[in-house]
């Protein structure tokens, strides 16, 4: 049973990696300038925290999570957009946090309470700096 | 529904392995070598500040009993030697669990009927140093008490909890990811081995409720209060699972 159901799961997994998310109705695409700089700062995008990229400037870079560089090669938009919205819906053990969700969290801090980590603009402006990154 | 089958299959795998007892390694493995020959002599390690001034706070008579604690525990050497290798541990009279901080206020309260030195304070924090120093080098060993294995699991349950903002586990750093670079830290094992720690961050000694809050924070999580039961709880399940390992008190952190 279980075997089956882990072959189906295989046999699923393209049609899994293609689930993506549209650019959210009244938000202008973004900046792809705008994003690095979210990326880069460590209390905005907190990425550099477990991420490495191409970031010569910036010392500290974590080892928690796959280089960013290329990320726009491996991943469509939509794609990029999904992972950061909730990347829990692709992998529900993942380490990276939800920048656009705030249901499901617990004991979050009384100054983040309902907010979540990054605004829809800046999402898009992220995923407009992820998208440059070819390799 | 084929995300239901693989929440299943994600369910059905066993529980991530504990930390085993060969792999497992104190934070001080993790430090640069000056900042362990730092914790190693006792003439250069800050945290032995604090512990002399719990020693001169060990042999002051306080309180309306007017009574040091030396007055009834005698030389901390033997008497207080292995004391903070068992604890947190209950407290008979009220049936909770304390910590040794929550320890050493019951006494102040109870035998010198003096005020309890606030938790975190310059006082309470030196007596902890002296006295978790007569452990020093010997196994954590916790208490085998049923009610402390109920307690310990109750601190399990919190450190595999995801929390914050992060929506992060104490688990998936310190068991998962210990070893890596959570950008210019490693990430630690988590041991609780060297409270009160002397930490050149905060440049000066705290305890491990104050680590415990930092991480807390850290996910963006809101702390407990200093002393709440959650915070014993964790303790508890973490001298578990550094059963064994060496009391390192007063430990140096970067
Ligand atoms: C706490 C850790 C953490 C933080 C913070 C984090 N990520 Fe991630 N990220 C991961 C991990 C781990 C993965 C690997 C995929 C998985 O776990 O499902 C990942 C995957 C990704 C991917 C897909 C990687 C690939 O090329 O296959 C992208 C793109 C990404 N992250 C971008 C970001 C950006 C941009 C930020 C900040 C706005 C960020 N991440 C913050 C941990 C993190
Ligand atoms: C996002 C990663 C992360 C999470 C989540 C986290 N910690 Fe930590 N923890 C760290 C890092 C990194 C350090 C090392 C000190 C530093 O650089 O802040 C640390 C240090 C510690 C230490 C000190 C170890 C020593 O050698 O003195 C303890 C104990 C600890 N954490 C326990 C916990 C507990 C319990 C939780 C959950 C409530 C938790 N941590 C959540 C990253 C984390």
């Amino acid at each position: 049973m279980i075997r089956a159901v882990l072959l189906a799961l295989i046999l699923a997994a393209p049609a899994r990696a293609e689930e993506a998310l549209p650019r959210p109705a009244g938000i202008a695409p973004g900046d792809p300038a705008r994003g690095r700089v979210i990326v880069a700062d460590r209390q905005r995008g907190l990425c550099l925290l477990c991420h490495a990229g191409p970031f010569p400037e910036e010392r500290f870079q974590g080892n928690l999570a796959p280089n960013l560089a290329g990320a726009g090669s491996r991943w469509t938009e939509g794609q990029l957009r999904l992972r950061l919205v909730d990347g829990r819906r692709l992998n529900p053990a993942t380490i990276m946090p939800s920048y656009g969700r705030t249901e499901g969290l617990h004991h979050v801090g009384r100054v983040w309470q309902g907010r979540t980590i990054l605004g829809p603009q800046e999402i898009e402006d992220v995923v407009a700096y992820l998208t440059t990154l070819k390799e | 529904m084929r995300r239901a089958l693989a929440a299943l299959l994600l369910l059905a795998l066993p529980a991530a392995a504990p930390v085993g007892a060969e792999e497992r390694r104190s934070g001080f493995a993790d430090m640069t070598p000056a900042t362990q020959a730092m914790q190693r002599d006792d003439a250069a390690n800050p945290g032995m500040l604090w512990a002399l001034e719990g020693e001169a706070l060990w042999l002051a008579p306080v309180g309306r009993a007017a009574k040091a604690c030396a007055a009834c525990h005698g030389d901390a050497a033997a008497s207080m030697r292995g004391v903070a290798a068992r604890y947190p541990a209950m407290d008979d009279a009220t049936g909770q669990a304390v910590d040794l901080a929550g320890r050493i206020a019951l006494c102040q309260v109870r035998h010198q009927q003096a005020d309890p030195a606030p938790r975190e304070s310059q006082p309470a924090l030196a007596l902890a140093a002296y006295v978790g120093l007569q452990s020093r080098g010997l196994p954590i060993t916790p208490a085998e008490d049923s009610r402390m294995a109920t307690l310990r699991a109750a601190g399990e349950a919190l450190y595999r909890e995801r929390r914050g903002q992060l929506d992060l586990s104490c688990a998936q750093c310190h068991d998962d990811n210990a070893g890596r670079r959570l950008a210019g830290s490693v990430i630690p094992q988590g041991h609780p081995t060297g409270y009160p720690i002397y930490r050149l961050e905060w440049q000066a000694v705290g305890s491990l409720q104050r680590r415990l809050r930092g991480c807390m924070t850290g996910v963006r999580s809101e702390p407990y209060a200093y002393g709440a039961p959650e915070y014993i709880a964790i303790e508890a399940f973490l001298m578990g699972r550094a059963a064994g390992m060496a009391v390192e008190t007063p430990a140096v952190r970067p």
